[in-house]
């Protein structure tokens, strides 16, 4: 059991890493991408503007 | 050779040479930085998938959902990649420490190893660098293997194309191995910094256009989206060390 919970935290960390806002918001850009793509939009620019926002927005949480 | 001919060797090898230098760039990333053995062992481990699939399907091959596997690679490499950037901004703005990355490499050595993901010492792999290369690895291969199959079938001459491809793919592995050398004697920082900004532009790239979106100018995007990164991250850089300055005068004043 302590080797499962242990692997859990080993994939937790290894996937989501220090900010889990990052992965949340990654997954939240690609839906949103898939969505006004699916829509015959032009979409190809959500990813950059999410990445960026992320980006930012995780490193002013760590400056504090 | 004939024109025709001609024409699907140049555009076989363009192509291909682009795939390969993407996985290549993703190769030497991870191997500079973290662990050559890992990533080799990455690389060999996606050829291994590559050529079962490969020999499996056939040219059914073409018929796998690549927009998928797109959206899944991208989307990891695109985290990542922004957490390799955020250590690194962080760490170039003075706001972390310059050389605690080798105790949290440790620490996570010592989890994976708890977990039962790595051997012992000295025979353990770094799970990153062996994930990152075999994702772009298998992603970048499966491409050459449908450029190979689609453009050799429409001119009937698949063994030409893959000959081809194989020029382009062994051209670019032998540019790598020139370029390493340099590469090793970057500041370690400067590097992971690098590696980040290549991540994140691949996550970003292949992420959107497994989700559906089209880039400008197909491939070709990625020139603008490297730098546009690189760009963005100097620019966080430069603001958190103004920010870190201007507390720092607050606090002396």
């Amino acid at each position: 059991m302590s080797r499962l919970r242990a692997f859990g935290a080993f994939l937790w960390d290894f996937v989501v890493g220090d900010d889990w806002r990052i992965a949340l918001g990654v997954v939240v850009a690609l839906s949103v991408t898939a969505v006004v793509a699916g829509a015959g939009l032009s979409a190809w620019w959500i990813m950059p503007v999410a990445t960026v926002g992320l980006l930012a927005a995780s490193l002013w949480r760590a400056a504090g | 050779m004939s024109g025709a001919e001609v024409g699907l060797v140049l555009s076989v090898l363009t192509a291909c040479a682009v795939e390969a230098v993407e996985a290549l760039t993703i190769v030497l990333a991870v191997g500079v930085a973290r662990s050559w053995r890992s990533a080799f062992t990455g690389v060999g481990a996606a050829l291994l998938a590559l050529a079962v699939i490969t020999a499996a399907l056939g040219p059914a091959v073409t018929a796998l959902p690549l927009g998928v596997l797109r959206v899944v690679v991208g989307g990891l490499l695109l985290v990542f990649g922004l957490q390799w950037l955020r250590k690194a901004i962080l760490r170039a703005s003075g706001l972390k420490a310059l050389h605690d990355e080798l105790a949290a490499f440790e620490e996570e050595r010592a989890a994976a190893r708890a977990a039962g993901v790595l051997g012992g010492p000295g025979r353990g792999l770094d799970p990153y660098s062996f994930t990152v290369a075999f994702k772009g690895v298998l992603l970048e291969g499966l491409e050459v293997v449908f450029i190979v199959l689609t453009f050799g079938a429409n001119q009937h001459n698949v063994p030409l194309a893959a000959a081809a491809a194989a020029v382009a793919v062994l051209g670019v592995a032998a540019a790598g191995v020139v370029a390493h050398a340099p590469l090793s004697r970057v500041p370690e920082n400067t590097l992971k910094f690098g590696v980040g900004v290549m991540l994140t532009s691949f996550g970003i790239f292949w992420g959107a256009e497994g989700a559906g979106a089209h880039w400008p100018g197909g491939d070709a995007a990625l020139l603008a989206i490297v730098p546009a990164t690189l760009a963005c991250a100097l620019g966080m850089v430069a603001a958190l060390r103004a920010r870190t300055d201007a507390r720092r005068s607050a606090v002396s004043a």
